[in-house]
């Protein structure tokens, strides 16, 4: 194994010493009466453009992206930028629907999406399918920013799959834990500004000096092979990898704003103006990811992993240690501890906001409704605070007990499940139409099919759909919200017949801007 | 939509929004190599563009609609 990179090392330690110390002073930040789940879980709902803009960008670009999408490109080439399409398409879905939602949610004190679909719908069933879809594909989530935390470790010198590298993840859990359990939402907004900062200088100063260091942009693509330059030309009757470059994109971004740490960073913005400004601010980041990317066919152009000082990282972290390596690489000892701290910081905030999400889910959604109608608001803060901790723990223990291939897998299988509850929250928006029995049955259809096409091509998230003698192969989780939305809409008729309409509490002016 | 409050005809700006969907769904558009820029290949370029290309056409129907 490699040496420990004392001045890497001492340099991570200072950012994670000043964010762990920024993250509790957070909690007198805009204060609020952190007793109520609306100021512990939402951040009292006070961010403006600026803050929402590095809060929700710190949450929706994790650590697990900035590791994952350049290793892809690493290993796979082209495909890997379908990442880039992705979080172009988010944001007229963001522009569009969100601050109808926004809206809503604001005026009936809605925190989370099950909230508003219980509040739309009238049917606590539909809201239970809707919380628990969101707290299980939030689980593996949070794993997953462990794994990422793990590989800077490891590039540290740490050894991240031995004791050192798991002690190491263990404190920095305990610190995320503490103060997300004291500051709550406010915690990771804090945190968000210096490791998206931090972020920035890392890729740019990547971008820049690397292809520098190499000769120019042009000597790095020169060096990547054609079968992994550009996406195959599909032939025969088949569309290939166009058709799922293309549902990747599609289906990844419409899943994307139905993430529970995505609606709990979205409805902590102060304005429907904020969510609406931000979806034309966000895409910067959405460049930088793309500059990522490029990272790992970077760290591919150099022959990375045949450095003997790297071929252990690559042994223990496969691909994932791409980036790592490259930084290690290119830049002194120093900035590397910069960088790998922009990382690592970079797993904690999102897993701090979705800890936070889930345990809003589990509060309002399970507890209330459904063990204790008559919480009081005090009480509710309490449950939302220790959830947090045991949703963090969980995630924790699998990554340390399990392979984190499972994580990943799971993962997938998360995407392809919170899509599922699109007509519910984002058609829902709209129109309540469709009947919440109805979407109840598609949900489940759309759940069981979507797990069943991953399982089937084992685990991965594109399925050759077979019509009409031609194959498309394409997101699974594309297909069986098309699954989802038709049985939904073929049995609306017959369950409106058989069931007694259900109250709305929303009003057509709610979801307007006030 | 429904906001009939507003001047008649201002929510035909999010029809912009179409431009960004087709840019990056229609893969055979832009998947080669030429026209290479600073030898960075189209295919790449191209992509990193669109962000800019969806950012302002966002903009621009923020204001539109504001």
């Amino acid at each position: 194994m490699q040496n420990v990179n004392w001045i890497a090392l001492i340099v991570f330690a200072l950012l994670f010493g000043f964010i762990t110390w920024l993250g509790f002073a957070a909690a007198h930040w805009r204060r609020g009466d952190l007793d109520l789940l609306n100021e512990w879980g939402l951040g009292g709902r006070r961010f403006g453009t600026l803050i929402t803009w590095f809060l929700v960008g710190g949450d929706l670009y994790t650590a697990y992206t900035f590791i994952a999408v350049p290793a892809l490109a690493f290993g796979a080439g082209a495909v890997a930028f379908f990442a880039v399409p992705y979080t172009i398409l988010i944001y007229p879905i963001l522009l569009v629907v969100f601050p109808r939602l926004w809206s809503v949610c604001h005026k009936h004190g809605y925190i989370t999406a099950a909230d508003f679909v219980i509040g739309r719908f009238g049917n606590r069933w539909l809201a239970l399918a809707i919380a628990v879809t969101g707290i299980v594909a939030t689980m593996p989530y949070i794993a997953l920013q462990l794994v990422g935390l793990q590989v800077v470790i490891g590039g540290l010198g740490l050894g991240g799959q031995g004791w050192l590298g798991e002690i190491s993840l263990v404190i920095a859990f305990i610190i995320l834990a503490a103060f997300t359990y004291s500051s709550g939402l406010r915690a990771p907004a804090a945190i968000a500004i210096v490791k998206d900062i931090l972020i920035y200088i890392t890729a740019l100063a990547a971008c820049i000096v690397i292809p520098i260091e190499v000769g120019g942009f042009g000597k790095i693509f020169a060096a990547i092979p054609a079968q992994k330059l550009l996406l195959a030309v599909p032939h025969g009757q088949s569309t290939g990898a166009y058709s799922s470059y293309a549902t990747l994109a599609l289906g990844s971004a419409l899943a994307l704003f139905l993430y529970p740490h995505s609606m709990t960073g979205i409805l902590s913005a102060s304005s429907r103006g904020a969510v609406r400004r931000n979806a034309a601010l966000l895409p910067a980041y959405s460049f930088m990811l793309g500059l990522l990317t490029l990272l790992g066919l970077m760290a591919f152009a150099l022959g990375i992993d045949k450095l003997p000082e790297f071929v252990d990282g690559f042994k223990a972290f496969k691909s994932n240690f791409a980036v790592p390596a490259l930084l290690l690489h290119t830049f002194p000892s120093w900035f590397v501890g910069v960088a790998f701290a922009a990382i690592g910081i970079g797993a904690l905030v999102p897993a701090a906001i979705m800890s936070i999400a889930a345990a809003n889910l589990f509060t309002r959604n399970i507890y209330r409704e459904f063990f204790h109608r008559g919480a009081s608001e005090k009480q509710e803060s309490q449950m939302a605070k220790w959830m947090s901790l045991i949703v963090k723990f969980g995630a924790l223990i699998f990554i340390l007990l399990l392979p984190s291939q499972y994580a990943i897998q799971l993962q997938l299988l998360g995407g392809i499940w919170i899509i599922q509850t699109l007509p519910a929250v984002l058609i829902g928006a709209y129109t309540r139409w469709l009947n919440p029995w109805a979407q109840l049955a598609g949900w489940l259809v759309g759940i069981v099919t979507g797990t069943w096409m991953a399982a089937a091509m084992n685990f991965n998230g594109t399925f050759p759909l077979q019509l009409a003698g031609w194959t498309f192969p394409g997101y699974s989780a594309l297909y069986s919200l098309a699954l989802n939305l038709i049985v939904a809409v073929v049995l609306t008729p017959l369950f409106n017949r058989a069931s007694k309409p259900s109250e709305d509490q929303t009003a057509p002016a709610d979801y307007e801007k006030a | 939509m429904d906001n009939k409050k507003r001047k008649p005809g201002s929510n035909w700006w999010y029809l912009l929004l179409l431009v960004q969907f087709v840019g990056t769904l229609w893969v055979p558009f832009y998947n080669s190599a030429g026209p290479a820029w600073a030898g960075i290949p189209f295919f790449y370029w191209y992509q990193m563009l669109m962000v800019f290309v969806g950012a302002g056409i966002t903009a621009i129907v923020y204001f539109a609609t504001e």
